[in-house]
C-alpha cells in the first residue's frame, strides 16, 4: 500500500525526501596539509625540479637517461590503468609500445611524416589494437586475457622481425626527432643567450608530454566516473555489474586507453632513440614494467612513478647489479606480492604527517533519532528473550547456512 | 595433388604428432594445475627448460665418469630428472602459491611470472646466456614410411611420450589419489569434509605435472641438442595454447590438444613458411579462446571473472 502511494507521489512528480545522513558530513579539510592538495603541490614542485635538470647540469649523459626514464615512468602509467586500476593482468604491454614506435618510425622514415603528424595515426593504431586483442578476449577470465597477450606480445616481435616495412631483424634506423610546422628540435633554439641542444628540447617536451600530461590524465581519470567503474570492475565484477556498470566495455575502455599511453609512449622513444629493433620488445620489458608498477602499488600514482624510476634507473646507478637485477626482481615480485601485496605506496596511502578526515563516531547525542531507536532495539530484544530460546535457535542455522552459501559463491 | 598425398602429407602429419606429443606432456601439467587449483602456472615452462638444465648436468658428469652414454642411462637420466622437477615444482608451490591461496586472482598471477622470472634468469646466472650443448644425442637412421622420413629417436621419444601419459591416465582415473584429484577439481571444500587431505593432494598435482614437463624438458634436449634458459617460454605458450584447445582442466582434452596443436603447427608452416609458425600458434589460440574457450573437450560451464 505504501509504495503504491510513493510511486503515485513520483509520477505526480512530488519530492521524496530522503533518508537523513547517519553521520553528520566533515567538512572538506583545509589548509597545504590537506592529502590531496599537499600531493598536487609534491608533484608540481616536482615537475618543475625535472624542468630545470637542464640548468643545473647540462650532461649529456644525465640528460640521455633521465628521458628515458621519464618515457617508462609514462609506459608505467598506461600500465597502470590496465592492471592497477582495472586489474587486468596484461604480459604483452610492449606490444603496445612497439605498436606506436614502429608507427612512428615507418611514417617518418618512409613516408615524410614528421613526428608530430604520426600521433593521430599511432592513436588510432593502438585503439585497433587494443580493440583486436581486447575485443575476443575481455570476454573471458582474466588469466586467459593475460596469456593473450603473453602470445600478442610475441605475434608483434615476430611480425615485426618478419615483415620487410619494419626493417627486419636491424629494424629501423634514423628516425628523426620531434618539428612542429617545419620547426625541429634538431635546429637547436636560442633563448635569452641559452643555447639549447636538440637533447634537451626533447628532453623538456619528454617532461611535459610524459610526466605532465600522462602522469596527470592517467590519475584524473581514475578519479573520474570511469575510473572508479574500472576499480569497481577490478574489485567486484559481478557487484557492480548489478550496479549498472557494463563490465565488458569498462574494461576495453580502459584497456584502449592503456595501449593509447603505450603507444604514445612508444612513439616518444622512436625518437629519443631514433634507432627501433625488434629486440627492445621483447617480454622481458613488459615483465619489468609489470614490476615497475607492481613493486611501486597497483593503481597508486607516485608508487608507479617511484617503482618506474626505480626499475629504469637502477641499472644505472648500480653497475654490478645490473647482471643479476631480473634474478633479483624476479623474487622480488614473488616477495612484494606474499608480503605486501599493495607495493611500496599503496594505492590508499597516505603519507602519516597529513590531516585525515574524521568521521564521529555514532553516539546517542549526536543523532537526533538514536535514542528512539535504541528503544525499539530493546524492546524487541526483550520480546525475543519473552518467545524464549527457540526463536534463536531457529535464527542461527539459517543464518550458517546463508554465509557458507554466499562463500561457496565467491569462489 | 597424387605426390602431395603420398610424400609431403604423411610427413607433415608425423612431424605435427611428435612435436604435438611434447606440447602434449606440457600441457597436461598446465592443465592438471588449473583443473585442481584455477591456477596458470606461468613457471611451467620454465620447469621445462630446468629438466633439460638438470639432464645437462647429470648427463655431462655420467659421461665424465663412463666416458659414454646410452639409451638406458638416458631412460634413467630422465628418471632421475623427472623426480628433481618434481620436487621443485612442490617447492614453488609451498613458497610461492600456498601462501596466496586465498589472494585476488591478479595477485596469484603475478607471484607465477616473478616463479618464471626467478627461475629463467637463476639459470642464466648459473649456466650463462649462450645455448649449451647437449652431451648426449639420440641418433639413429631414418626409416621410410609412405614416402616420409621417420627416424628412430622420433620413434623411441615418442613411445615415451606415450607410456607416461597412459601411466597418467591409469593414475588419475583408476587410483584413489587419483580419483581425489578429480575431485578436488569439482568441489575442493566438499572433498575437504570427505576426509581428503587437499594440501597434500595439490602438491602431488604440482609433482606429476612438473616431473612430466621435466621429462619432456630431457627429451626435447637429447633430440634438439641444443638447451638455453629462456626455452621454456615459447613451450610454456604453446603448451598452454594446446591445453586451450583441448579444453583446459581436462586431462584428455590436453593430450588431444597437444597433439592437435602439433598437426595445425605443422600445416601452417608448410603452407606459411617457417618464421610465421609461432604467430600463427598464437593467432590459432586467440581464435579458439573467441569461439570456443571451453575447448574442444572442455566441459561448457559458465564461469566469468
Amino acid at each position: 500500500m505504501a509504495t503504491t502511494r510513493s510511486t503515485d507521489a513520483a509520477a505526480r512528480g512530488a519530492y521524496i525526501e530522503a533518508p537523513a545522513p547517519l553521520h553528520a558530513r566533515p567538512a572538506p579539510l583545509s589548509g597545504l596539509l590537506a592529502p590531496q592538495r599537499f600531493m598536487n603541490t609534491t608533484g608540481l614542485l616536482l615537475f618543475i625540479l625535472a624542468l630545470s635538470v637542464p640548468f643545473i647540469t647540462a650532461s649529456p649523459y644525465v640528460i640521455s637517461i633521465l628521458t628515458s626514464a621519464f618515457i617508462y615512468v609514462m609506459i608505467a602509467m598506461g600500465l597502470n590503468v590496465v592492471v592497477g586500476y582495472a586489474g587486468l593482468l596484461d604480459l604483452g604491454y610492449i606490444a603496445f609500445v612497439a605498436v606506436g614506435a614502429y608507427t612512428s618510425g615507418i611514417l617518418t622514415t618512409q613516408f615524410g611524416f614528421s613526428m608530430f603528424e604520426t600521433i593521430p595515426i599511432v592513436i588510432l593504431a593502438c585503439v585497433l589494437a587494443g580493440v583486436v586483442i581486447g575485443g575476443p578476449t575481455l570476454r573471458l577470465r582474466s588469466d586467459y586475457l593475460a596469456i593473450v597477450t603473453l602470445g600478442f606480445g610475441e605475434i608483434i616481435r615476430i611480425t615485426a622481425t618478419n615483415l620487410s616495412i619494419t626493417g627486419g631483424a636491424s629494424g629501423i634506423h634514423g628516425i628523426p626527432t620531434w618539428s612542429f610546422f617545419g620547426w625541429s628540435f634538431a635546429d637547436g633554439l636560442e633563448l635569452f643567450g641559452i643555447t639549447f641542444t636538440s637533447k634537451v628540447l626533447f628532453y623538456f617536451f619528454v617532461v611535459i608530454v610524459a610526466l605532465g600530461l600522462a602522469t596527470v590524465g592517467a590519475a584524473r581519470l581514475s578519479r573520474g566516473k570511469l575510473g572508479r567503474a574500472w576499480k569497481s570492475i577490478r574489485d567486484d565484477e559481478d557487484a557492480s555489474e548489478a550496479m549498472g556498470i557494463n563490465g565488458y566495455t569498462t574494461k576495453l575502455s580502459a584497456y584502449i586507453i592503456g595501449a593509447v599511453w603505450g603507444g604514445v609512449a612508444g612513439s616518444l622513444l622512436a625518437s629519443h632513440l631514433s634507432a627501433i629493433s625488434p629486440p627492445s620488445f621483447e617480454f622481458l620489458y613488459s615483465a619489468l614494467i609489470l614490476m615497475a608498477v607492481v613493486l611501486g602499488g597497483m593503481g597508486s600514482t607516485p608508487g608507479v612513478i617511484i617503482g618506474a624510476l626505480f626499475v629504469s634507473l637502477a641499472p644505472e646507478f648500480l653497475r654490478e647489479f645490473s647482471e643479476w637485477r631480473y634474478l633479483i626482481f624476479g623474487v622480488l615480485l614473488v616477495v612484494v606480492m606474499i608480503f605486501r601485496p599493495a607495493g611500496l605506496w599503496p594505492a590508499n596511502a597516505v603519507l602519516p604527517f597529513l590531516k585525515k578526515r574524521r568521521i564521529e563516531p555514532l553516539t546517542t547525542t549526536n543523532i537526533p533519532w538514536a535514542a528512539e531507536a535504541k528503544q525499539a532495539a530493546e524492546a524487541k530484544q526483550a520480546a525475543d528473550a519473552a518467545q524464549g530460546r527457540d526463536g534463536d535457535a531457529a535464527r542461527g542455522p539459517a543464518e550458517n547456512g546463508s554465509g557458507a552459501g554466499r562463500d561457496g559463491g565467491a569462489r | 595433388m597424387i605426390e602431395f598425398i603420398t610424400g609431403d602429407l604423411f610427413q607433415l602429419i608425423w612431424n605435427g604428432l611428435f612435436v604435438g606429443s611434447f606440447y602434449a606432456l606440457v600441457a597436461l601439467g598446465y592443465s592438471m594445475v588449473y583443473g585442481i587449483i584455477k591456477l596458470l602456472n606461468f613457471a611451467h615452462g620454465d620447469i621445462y627448460m630446468l629438466g633439460s638444465f638438470i639432464a645437462f648436468v647429470l648427463l655431462g658428469s655420467v659421461i665424465g665418469f663412463l666416458g659414454t652414454a646410452s639409451l638406458p642411462i638416458l631412460l634413467l637420466v630422465l628418471l632421475i630428472t623427472m623426480i628433481l622437477t618434481g620436487g621443485i615444482g612442490v617447492l614453488i608451490e609451498r613458497v610461492a602459491y600456498r601462501p596466496l591461496r586465498n589472494s585476488p586472482r591478479l595477485a596469484v598471477l603475478i607471484t607465477a611470472v616473478g616463479v618464471s622470472f626467478t627461475l629463467e634468469y637463476g639459470v642464466r646466472q648459473i649456466f650463462g646466456p649462450a645455448p649449451e650443448v647437449f652431451p648426449f644425442r639420440l641418433s639413429g637412421e631414418s626409416v621410410e614410411v609412405l614416402g616420409g622420413r621417420v627416424s628412430v629417436p622420433q620413434i623411441v621419444l615418442m613411445v615415451i611420450a606415450a607410456l607416461l601419459m597412459w601411466v597418467l591416465q591409469l593414475y588419475v582415473m583408476r587410483s584413489k589419489e587419483g580419483r581425489a584429484m578429480r575431485a578436488i577439481a569439482l568441489d575442493p571444500r566438499a572433498t575437504l569434509l570427505m576426509g581428503v587431505n587437499v594440501n597434500r593432494v595439490i602438491s602431488r598435482t604440482f609433482f606429476i605435472g612438473s616431473a612430466l614437463a621435466g621429462a619432456a624438458g630431457v627429451m626435447a634436449g637429447a633430440y634438439y641438442g641444443s638447451i638455453d634458459f629462456l626455452m621454456g617460454f615459447t613451450i610454456g605458450l604453446k603448451a598452454f595454447t594446446a591445453a586451450v584447445i583441448g579444453g583446459i582442466g581436462n586431462l584428455y582434452g590436453a593430450m588431444l590438444g597437444g597433439l592437435v596443436l602439433g598437426l595445425l603447427e605443422s600445416f601452417g608452416t608448410f603452407v606459411l613458411g617457417g618464421e610465421w609458425r609461432d604467430v600463427f600458434t598464437f593467432a590459432c589460440l586467440i581464435l579458439f579462446l573467441s569461439i570456443r574457450p571451453t575447448g574442444i573437450l572442455g566441459a561448457r560451464i559458465a564461469e566469468r571473472m
